[in-house]
Order: structure tokens, then C-alpha cells, then sequence
């Protein structure tokens, strides 16, 4: 038999459903694989015996014949910018030195309440800001797999560490937050499935907050099927955000039918970069070949403010960031470096905590706030954003879905663009445009880079179509047949 | 427009981050490239479009007014660095 972390989520909850073996056996395997991949620095804190009693109390309801569905007694890590109860949440900040939250976010309650089985809290860019984890006050995550020239690479960003530790096999999923694309990005670069829902599917509760209207929550795993499993035990309704959408949630992997048949995929020509490595293209191309073999019919579509996409998610989410990031004064949680006047407390508690990236992010979020720069930059923004939000709405009258590039390239070597910001924040060229619309996204890993690095192909539909999302998503992994076991390693 | 030394001396005020002197002129050049760089908005025109204010085109979901929680000061400054008899605790602001 396979090494249990070998097993995909849906496997794992089969074997447990038949009594193949335990959540206890399970999670001693993902608790052996944490620590026997301590050097890829995926997790901040680990929580072994927390999840130990987590798995023996599943395993205890399984005895006496409760189950709570797939993911009871599953193994799962934590980004750690999610409030978890009685566990150090430090969002890869300084800052949050010590914070040891005495509640739990909702969508980790959520997936406590549907038994998962928390092993830790995994590793991110400061606030989630980046896209190469290097921005970690708790250091840099590596992505497990190898290239050719032997050079470590970055698993992508924000949510590096859940991306490394599921491509890793340590977990069998992980929760990730994306923003601008710290799902679907790190997903790409670690050749595994990262989901964004639609804004308002998941609930904020809990999350620390990075931009406030355009954060969500989505699953990272290794197979379509196992994303929509645990998407199903992380969404639905709370009245806590009062962002969280009141509406039911369909039966997820009830739409993995693998029909696409007549369905309209859309091709958006300006996604077709200047310079865009021809390796992306060709993978671009093959998807069209996947999904027209599969009986859909694609067709090219405009969506002719995309360029200005990225700017305008570099004005809205460093303003919401700086409004966020504001309740780090030293006082309530974290840390706090003394001064002779409050003011003074506050610059020093902000000056110490934060690191260079999210510094940056605050000033220019205060800048384009400020009095007589409001109207120019943010109000501008927000004005594009529509016309953006729009050029999708568009797009939707004539196709059922979008199929693009989740990234520009395949992970790159660690400590490359740190010293410059614009080519980091063209990371995120094809993702930032949906998450500005608050649509659902799927990146699938779809094939290898030259240099045998993973590439992903992003799905992207109207808002609250996550079905869509993933029927389509699970054509493209299954004609893909992409290996998910790391090469090299 | 140009943001120089002073400028980001200003803004890093008003966010309340102590910024050393060396690394202004620094910053001044970083911020620069980037407010260049999102100026290129100006090329859209955006006369008559509103700016968007809400993600989801829908009502906000409303709760019945009443109180749902609370009445635990120990958990709320469970995290606080300083908390003396039931409070947050700042430095001395009024003489």
C-alpha cells in the first residue's frame, strides 16, 4: 500500500469511511511528513498534539457511528491569518508577536465543526503581502519542487506555506486567503489546485484583514475534487460579516459531472502579453485543445480595461491595507516598543513591527487617502474598478467561462525581484482582474515549465458559479493528467 | 507629482511609523516609481461611471438589534501588552 499522505482528501475520507484506517493513523502520517519537511519552512507553528486529540475525537464519533462528511478526521494546516483559538496567529508579522487569539476565525471554526483535523499554521507573506512568501517575518518558504539548475524556488504568494506543504504532501489540503492572487498564484508555482471563491462566500470573520474588499478564503489541495470537499466544510453564510453573502450553498463536488459539452469558454485577447514566455502560451493553447476536445466551443473575448487592473489594485488594497493595518498601535495585542508620548509609542511599536513591504503598502495606502489625493487616486480607482467589474459582465453575456494563464511564469529562484516591487506585483497581471470583480477562480496545474517547474491554467466564471468553476476546472486536471508527485525531489 | 524626503517624512507621520532619517530617501524614490506607475489611470476616461463601492451587488444582510455577545473583559485583554486592572494602558497623555 501507498504511503497514506500519498492519498488524495477524497481517498483519505473514503479510507476512513471504510475503516482502512484511522484519523489517528492519518494524522501521525501528517504529522511525521511536517516535521520531516521542516526545511521547506512551511509552517509557523505546529500543532501536534492538538491535532492528535482532534483525530482520537474523531475517531471516537466514527465509533460510535457520527460522522460529520469527507473531511471528519482529514488533516488539514491553517495559513496563519486565520484567528485559531488558543494557537499563535501571527500573519507573518513582527507585529503580532505573541497573539494568541481567544476565539477562532469562522471559517476554521467551520472546518473544526466538519472535523478536520488541524496540524498548524502555515507560512505567508507579511498580511499576506507578496508573492513570493519572502516577505515572512518568519523567513522565506521554499517551494518542494526542483528545478534543473538545482536552485531553490519560492512557492509563490501570499499563501506560500499552505501551497508548499500541500504539494509537499504533509497535508491533504490547506486553507489559503487570496487577495490579488495569493491563492491561485502559489497554487501555480507548487503545481497544486487553488480556488478563490466568489467575494462573500466565505466568511472574513476572523481573518486578519488585509483589503477588506477584496479578501477571501478559499481551499488549496491537490485534485479539483478535493477543493470543491473542502471549499464545502470552509463557506456558507455568517452573520458576523456582514460581507458574507445570505444564500445557500450548492453541493459542490455534485457538479463535478465532467460535462462541459456546449459550453462557451471565452479567451480574453488582452491576456495575451507582450514578451509573455512562449511556454505560457503554448500551455494557454493546449488548454483551448483540452476544452474544445471535451465539446465546448471557445471563442476570443475583450476585456479591454485589463491593463489597468493592476494599478488600480495598487491604489485600492494598499488604502484598505493602511485603514486595516491602523489597529497595530501597541495597545490591544502584539507588539509594543515604548515611547515618551503615545504618538511616539505608536511610531515605535509600527516602525519596529512592520517589515519593508508592508511599510511601503501603508505609506502609499495613506498617500493616496490623503487630503487633496483622495479624488485623484482612490476615487479614480474605484471608478476603473467598475469599468473592469463591467468589461466581465460583458464577457458573461456571450461565454459561460474564461480560460487564461494563472501566472505570467513558473516560479522563479528565491531572492530574485525583492528590489523591484512593480516586476513583483506583475505576478499577480492575471489574477488581479477577477479579484477586483470578486469573481470565482480556479488555477489547475496543467504542465511543466522548460525548466520541469509546474504551470497553471486558471478557470474563471460569473459571481456565485463556483459549480462552473470546478466542472470546468476538473476537465482541464483530467486532460491534463498533470503528476502531482514533486520531480527531483 | 514627485514625492521627495519631506513628503514621505509627512505621510510616514500621519501613519504613525517611525521611518529613520537614511532610509527617506529611499522610500521617496520606491513610492515614486509606484505612484508613477498607477498614474497611468489617467489615461481611462471615466466621466459618468460610478466608483464602486460594493463588491457583491447585493442588500446589506441585516440582524435583529439586540446583544449577542460580549461580557468577557479577561479574553478581550487577554492579548493586551499592558493591561492594568481591567484596562488598556497607554503613556501619560494629559499633564
Amino acid at each position: 500500500m501507498a504511503a497514506l499522505t500519498d492519498l488524495t482528501l477524497a481517498e483519505a475520507a473514503a479510507g476512513l469511511a471504510a475503516g482502512d484506517f484511522t484519523s489517528i493513523e492519518l494524522t501521525d502520517a501528517s504529522l511525521a511528513a511536517m516535521e520531516a519537511g521542516r526545511a521547506l519552512n512551511a509552517f509557523i507553528t505546529e500543532t501536534p498534539e492538538l491535532a492528535r486529540a482532534r483525530a482520537a475525537e474523531s475517531d471516537a464519533r466514527r465509533g460510535r457511528g457520527e460522522t460529520r462528511g469527507p473531511l471528519d478526521g482529514v488533516p488539514v494546516a491553517i495559513k496563519d491569518l486565520f484567528c485559531t483559538e488558543g494557537v499563535l496567529t501571527t500573519a507573518g508579522s513582527h507585529i503580532l508577536d505573541g497573539f494568541t487569539p481567544t476565539y477562532e476565525s469562522t471559517v476554521s471554526q467551520n472546518l473544526r465543526n466538519a472535523g478536520a483535523v488541524m496540524i498548524g499554521k502555515t507560512n505567508l507573506d507579511e498580511f499576506a503581502m507578496g508573492s513570493s512568501n519572502a516577505t515572512s517575518y518568519y523567513g522565506p518558504v521554499i517551494n518542494p519542487w526542483r528545478a534543473d539548475d538545482g536552485k531553490d524556488r519560492v512557492p509563490g504568494g501570499s499563501s506560500g506555506g499552505s501551497a508548499s506543504s500541500v504539494a509537499a504532501r504533509i497535508c491533504f489540503g490547506a486553507t489559503g486567503t487570496d487577495t490579488g492572487g495569493s491563492i491561485r498564484q502559489p497554487g501555480s508555482f507548487c503545481g497544486i489546485v487553488g480556488m478563490k471563491p466568489t467575494y462573500g462566500r466565505c466568511s472574513r470573520w476572523g481573518i486578519v484583514a488585509f483589503a477588506s474588499s477584496l479578501d477571501q478564503a478559499g481551499p488549496m489541495t491537490r485534485t479539483v475534487r478535493d477543493a470543491a470537499l473542502m471549499l464545502q466544510g470552509m463557506a456558507g453564510h455568517d452573520p458576523k460579516d456582514s460581507t458574507s453573502t445570505p444564500v445557500d450553498l450548492p453541493d459542490f463536488a455534485a457538479a463535478l459531472t465532467g460535462d462541459i459539452r456546449g459550453m462557451k469558454i471565452g479567451i480574453p485577447k488582452e491576456y495575451r502579453l507582450d514578451g509573455m514566455p512562449e511556454e505560457i502560451e503554448a500551455l494557454w493553447r493546449q488548454g483551448v485543445e483540452w476544452l474544445e476536445a471535451a465539446g465546448a466551443e471557445t471563442r476570443e473575448v475583450s476585456l479591454p480595461h485589463t491593463k489597468y487592473a493592476l494599478p488600480t489594485y495598487y491604489i485600492i488594497a494598499p488604502a484598505e491595507a493602511s485603514s486595516n493595518l491602523a489597529r497595530y498601535d501597541g495597545v490591544r495585542y502584539g507588539l509594543r516598543v515604548p515611547g515618551d508620548s503615545l504618538d511616539e509609542m505608536y511610531e515605535n511599536t509600527r516602525g519596529a513591527g512592520f517589515g519593508a513591504e508592508v511599510r511601503r503598502r501603508v505609506l502609499i495606502g495613506t498617500y493616496v487617502l490623503s487630503a487633496g489625493y483622495y479624488d485623484a487616486y482612490y476615487i479614480k480607482a474605484q471608478r476603473v474598478r467598475s469599468l473592469i467589474a463591467r468589461d466581465f459582465d460583458r464577457a458573461f453575456e456571450e461565454v459561460d467561462a474564461l480560460l487564461t494563464p494563472t501566472a505570467p511564469s513558473a516560479a522563479f529562484a528565491l531572492g530574485e525581484k525583492m528590489d523591484d516591487p512593480i516586476a513583483m506585483y506583475l505576478n499577480d497581471v492575471f489574477t488581479v482582474p477577477s479579484s477586483l470583480a470578486g469573481l470565482p477562480a480556479i488555477s489547475v496545474p496543467a504542465g511543466l515549465s522548460r525548466e520541469g517547474l509546474p504551470l497553471g491554467l486558471q478557470i474563471i466564471t460569473p459571481a456565485f458559479d463556483e459549480e462552473r468553476v470546478f466542472r470546468v476546472g476538473e476537465v482541464l486536471e483530467t486532460a491534463s493528467s498533470f503528476d502531482t508527485r514533486l520531480r527531483g525531489a | 507629482m514627485a514625492l521627495d524626503s519631506n513628503t514621505v517624512k509627512k505621510i510616514a507621520f500621519l501613519a504613525r511609523i517611525k521611518v529613520p532619517d537614511s532610509d527617506l530617501g529611499g522610500l521617496a524614490n520606491e513610492l515614486n516609481n509606484i505612484i508613477g506607475w498607477v498614474e497611468q489611470l489617467g489615461e481611462v476616461n471615466t466621466e459618468g461611471v460610478e466608483p464602486m463601492t460594493s463588491v457583491a451587488e447585493m442588500s446589506l444582510y441585516k440582524r435583529a438589534d439586540e446583544v449577542t455577545d460580549g461580557a468577557y473583559p479577561e479574553r478581550v485583554l487577554a492579548n493586551a501588552p499592558e493591561p492594568e486592572k481591567g484596562f488598556y494602558t497607554v503613556p501619560k497623555v494629559v499633564e
